[in-house]
């Protein structure tokens, strides 16, 4: 069993005197993809937030590498590519522009290899058409197309086949596993039906329990 | 899992604190420039308010003499509050935000980015129209002279105390009022100090002591604002 990159254990989270999951352990292998399940409500989001780092409103441990995370928070963040429901595109700008935005923070990358990645995901011919104008299927897909140029091992995705079409689903779904062949992990969610080869499930809203612990 | 397990390579990527810095202000001067009515917005207000005093109150040009910096510095200071809600606003809205806060950079230099970009569009352009509606208002021109170096030093410090009161009303509905309020009390020194080292000018008395209170309350939001902005955009985030 390798070490996992990221890991929780006894994790809480309440909201609005609720409780959303308590003793909750997620461990999250290289080479593995996991799913949050769950009814609307259940805490999924949350639940991927407070592991991405942008939730504080959690008890329990989060260890990166086998050391608490907060440690090291500028190289787990290095290692992390989180795209949310909201992904983090400018409807102003192109979605080159935007790519080169969200790229040039982590890794400058050459306009060349941004275009051939808007390529990859269908956007042929749209390179320079502000993302206003796109649909929100190309506007996802403009997100997506980071996934492509990504060398993050850990990819947190929320809600990540919203909006795509069968074509982009697919598309996804062989990126997803090819992340994980390469030793990558993946955590998504999604309320599209979704089984991958050796996928694994994480139920939230009964007392939830990672299933392949 | 299998006995052969795959390893997790680790990214090694490292961009200067420097270079990110930029390509944040870049990215906000870029889709600033895509909606121009935004950037014109606050300055208009500005030009309408110091426009609309000699025909409210008085055209006379003591009275205009007397009370045209006060004028000047209370329209830059509201302008500025104006523009404060859409700082992060959009950002928020589309999950630029979200994003910024997971880059392996310290965030308060991101934050300082932010506020930098955020002057650049509101504060410069007041600084670069003031002298203008200076000489519409009859000021002389030493005091225009002062009023555009004080208004120089202040209006950083503005948008600097202000992007503390937009992270926080972040996640409101009714941010905008609270933004005011909060802000409000801590753009009273700079106002006071704006006017006061004009008035000292206009009187002939040595304003370099004025200014250099100035420049301190620059230097002490340039090191303690970012950080508080910082505190407060995790906390605003945490909470949507």
């Amino acid at each position: 069993m390798t070490e996992p990159l990221l890991q929780a254990v006894d994790l809480q989270c309440e909201r609005d005197n609720r409780i959303l999951f308590q003793g909750l352990g997620v461990s999250i292998a290289p080479g593995s993809i996991t799913r949050v399940e769950g009814p609307n409500g259940a805490g999924k989001t949350t639940l991927l937030r407070i592991l991405a780092g942008l939730n504080d409103s959690y008890t329990g441990d989060i260890r990166w590498l086998g050391a608490p995370r907060h440690h090291q928070l500028e190289q787990f963040l290095r290692n992390l590519l989180y795209i949310g429901h909201r992904p983090g595109i400018k409807p102003l700008l192109t979605p080159l522009e935007n790519l080169r935005a969200l790229t040039a923070v982590r890794r400058p990358l050459a306009d060349a290899t941004l275009r051939q990645a808007l390529d990859g995901t269908g956007l042929h011919g749209y390179h320079d058409v502000p993302c206003r104008q796109l649909s929100a299927g190309q506007q996802r897909r403009v997100a997506l197309a980071r996934l492509l140029i990504s060398d993050e091992p850990l990819w947190i995705l929320d809600e990540a086949f919203t909006a795509l079409d069968s074509h982009g689903v697919e598309g996804l779904e062989q990126l997803l596993v090819q992340h994980a062949e390469q030793g990558g992990a993946v955590l998504v969610t999604t309320h599209h039906h979704l089984d991958l080869p050796g996928m694994i499930r994480l139920r939230l809203g009964r007392g939830g329990h990672n299933d392949d612990q | 899992m299998t006995s052969n397990a795959p390893r997790a390579v680790l990214a090694d990527h490292n961009v200067s604190v420097g270079r990110a810095m930029w390509a944040v202000v870049r990215r906000d001067l870029r889709s600033s420039f895509r909606q121009r009515q935004d950037l014109l917005n606050p300055l208009l207000f500005f030009f309408m308010v110091v426009t609309l005093f000699p025909l409210g109150v008085s055209p006379e040009v003591s009275f205009l003499q007397q009370a045209g910096t006060g004028i000047l510095w209370v329209a830059a200071l509201l302008s500025t509050l104006l523009s404060l809600d859409h700082l992060y606003r959009h950002d928020f809205d589309d999950g630029t935000l979200e994003q910024m806060v997971l880059q392996p950079h310290p965030l308060f230099l991101l934050v300082l980015a932010k506020s930098l970009a955020h002057w650049l569009l509101t504060g410069l352009p007041l600084v670069i129209l003031a002298p203008v509606l200076g000489i519409m208002l009859h000021l002389e021109g030493n005091s225009i002279a002062v009023l555009c170096l004080t208004l120089l030093i202040g209006t950083p410090v503005l948008s600097l105390i202000g992007a503390i009161g937009a992270a926080l009303t972040l996640g409101l509905r009714a941010g905008g009022v609270l933004l005011s309020l909060l802000i409000i009390p801590l753009y009273i020194p700079v106002l006071i100090f704006g006017t006061g080292t004009v008035a000292a000018a206009t009187e002939g008395a040595a304003v370099e002591g004025y200014l250099a209170l100035m420049a301190a309350f620059l230097v002490l939001a340039l090191t303690l604002a970012p950080f508080a902005g910082a505190a407060a955009l995790r906390i605003s985030l945490s909470n949507s």
